[in-house]
């Protein structure tokens, strides 16, 4: 037992030499059991747990007829809690049509303009948000199956390229907090692992529901590194690389964080 | 798009003490913060939240701009008799929301 | 010498934190005072003498984030129509306002317990102030350290 752990450590290190040390399966957790007992009761009550509200609104939003097909999501894609059921587990996912993977909220507007006949939401509209949230919220307690498509492989080591790249004033790479400094302190704050297995998130901080890119932006400009604009493909291969990282986590949408 | 979760047993006893959870989507703009060019964004907030049973004013709360956004607010109430409990946030700007539940008391 | 260079120092550590103090009121917007806050209390309370007891305010000690912080203020009471809590007032000492939220409740209550998510501004003192139904004054305080979330994104 011990020889076969060393021989796999040994590989482990040979594998990721050049790189900064990715988080043994084992150890992984979610950015839930960083925070405090309070906090995590407001995301375990739906009555409690403000991003509910978002669901709430995607849920008109799905019924309603939008466009000028005069369709509704439900017109095409039935009761959503079938429908919908794993989707938001195994995305970004690869489009044939671009040739790239794309995230849930670019699959929505897609399916808008495509089959709606009506105008893309704009990135971080409430309405788009509502939408993704109650998509997402449909795979809640399943596990994230992202990146296992073999045309993904390319863009998943375009984004943990992201991840590694040291950037910005301050010169930090995602990794060197969330791989090697995970569960220490940043003024104040944990430190999580950086899964996003709750995304579109309500985030104290916001005071409001937000989504995965508009964190890595935020991220991005706290290291002082001029942030991608929304919808581009570095932040959809870093979704992508993440989700894929969190592979066998179990989704939490809508997650509350600090 | 307003729009409120609220929690109230489906049933309860008589005499029963209840707990009633509502959670209200809303801003609550302080009027303290500026944009970047340094204009202050002017308050908006939910100024009071009222709850009444069968008619009748249980609850009522005034609230600050200290109340964070989608304000959540938790109470206690006697389940008296079967009948709907009609919740009322009132705030800046004209906002005024309502929403409703049954219970039934045995 | 040696105590010339100590009177140097201190007025000049004197005259430093005044000038702080000073930019610090023009960067900062307007704060509470404790003086905001007594007279933000004396507004519910009149003149009347208020007592230390019977109400119990939870708050977190330490809080994750100052924008949602979760309270829980409870009163010890029967609640009947002969002796209930009437209102349950909040403050706290270095918002910009000194006011919180203010509670109504009643014998049809049960149970003089009420539940929010509140905002602080910084680390301070948070007070709650019961009045019960023979018209006398109780309260409870507690101190709360608040820190900053460490990355702030830029206003979007």
């Amino acid at each position: 037992m011990r020889a076969r752990a060393t021989i796999v450590a040994a590989l482990l290190v040979a594998a990721f030499a050049a790189r900064a040390a990715e988080i043994p399966q084992a150890e992984r957790r979610s950015g839930f059991s960083f925070m405090t007992s309070d906090t995590q009761s407001m995301q375990n009550e739906d009555t409690a747990n403000p991003g509910m509200l978002w669901v709430l609104d995607g849920e008109a939003l799905w019924n309603g007829k939008a466009g000028a097909s005069g369709k509704a999501c439900a017109d095409c894609h039935g009761d959503a809690r079938a429908s919908m059921k794993g989707v938001a587990a195994r995305y970004p996912a690869f489009d044939q049509a671009l040739g790239r993977p794309v995230n849930l909220e670019q699959r929505i507007d897609l399916c808008r303009s495509q089959h709606q006949q009506a105008t893309p939401l704009a990135y971080e509209s409430r309405e788009l948000l509502a939408l993704t949230t109650f998509v997402a919220q449909q795979s809640r307690g399943l596990a994230i199956e992202t990146g296992a498509d073999p045309q993904l492989a390319l863009f998943i080591d375009r984004g943990r390229a992201l991840f590694m790249q040291r950037q910005g004033q301050f010169n930090l790479a995602c990794a060197n907090c969330h791989d090697d400094n995970w569960d220490k302190r940043l003024a104040g704050s944990a430190i999580t692992q950086a899964h996003p297995t709750g995304y579109p998130e309500y985030r104290l901080e916001w005071q409001s529901l937000g989504s995965l890119q508009r964190r890595l932006r935020g991220c991005i400009t706290g290291v002082r590194a001029q942030a991608y604009d929304y919808g581009a493909p570095e932040l959809v291969e870093l979704e992508l690389y993440l989700m894929s990282r969190a592979r066998g986590m179990p989704i939490e949408t809508p997650a509350v964080r600090p | 798009m307003a729009s409120a979760l609220i929690n109230v047993p489906k049933r309860a006893k008589a005499g029963e003490i209840i707990e009633i959870k509502t959670l209200m989507s809303h801003i609550m703009e302080t009027g303290y913060r500026r944009t970047a060019t340094g204009e202050v964004i002017p308050r908006d907030i939910i100024t009071s939240f009222a709850c009444r049973y069968n008619g009748v004013e249980i609850f009522r709360a005034d609230l600050f701009p200290a109340i964070a956004a989608n304000p959540f607010i938790t109470f206690f109430t006697v389940a008296t008799e079967s009948g709907k409990l009609d919740f009322e946030w009132i705030g800046d700007e004209g906002f005024s929301e309502t929403a409703s539940a049954s219970i039934t008391v045995e | 010498m040696h105590e010339h260079d100590h009177a140097t120092r201190r007025q000049f550590l004197g005259f430093a934190s005044g000038v702080a103090m000073l930019g610090a009121v023009t960067l900062r917007p307007a704060e509470a005072t404790p003086a905001m806050l007594a007279t933000a209390i004396r507004n519910v309370v009149g003149g009347a003498v208020v007592r230390t007891g019977r109400v119990k305010l939870d708050v977190p000690p330490l809080v994750e984030n100052g924008n949602t912080v979760p309270m829980t203020v409870s009163v010890a009471s029967p609640m009947t129509a002969d002796d209930h809590v009437k209102s349950i007032h909040v403050f706290n000492e270095k918002n910009p306002q000194p006011n919180i939220g203010n509670f109504y409740l009643g014998p049809r209550s049960g149970r003089a317990q009420i539940s929010t998510r509140i905002r602080l501004a910084d680390t301070q003192k948070i007070v709650a102030i019961a009045q019960l139904s023979d018209g006398s004054f109780w309260s409870a305080g507690v101190d709360v350290v608040v820190t900053l979330a460490a990355c702030t994104e830029e206003v979007l």
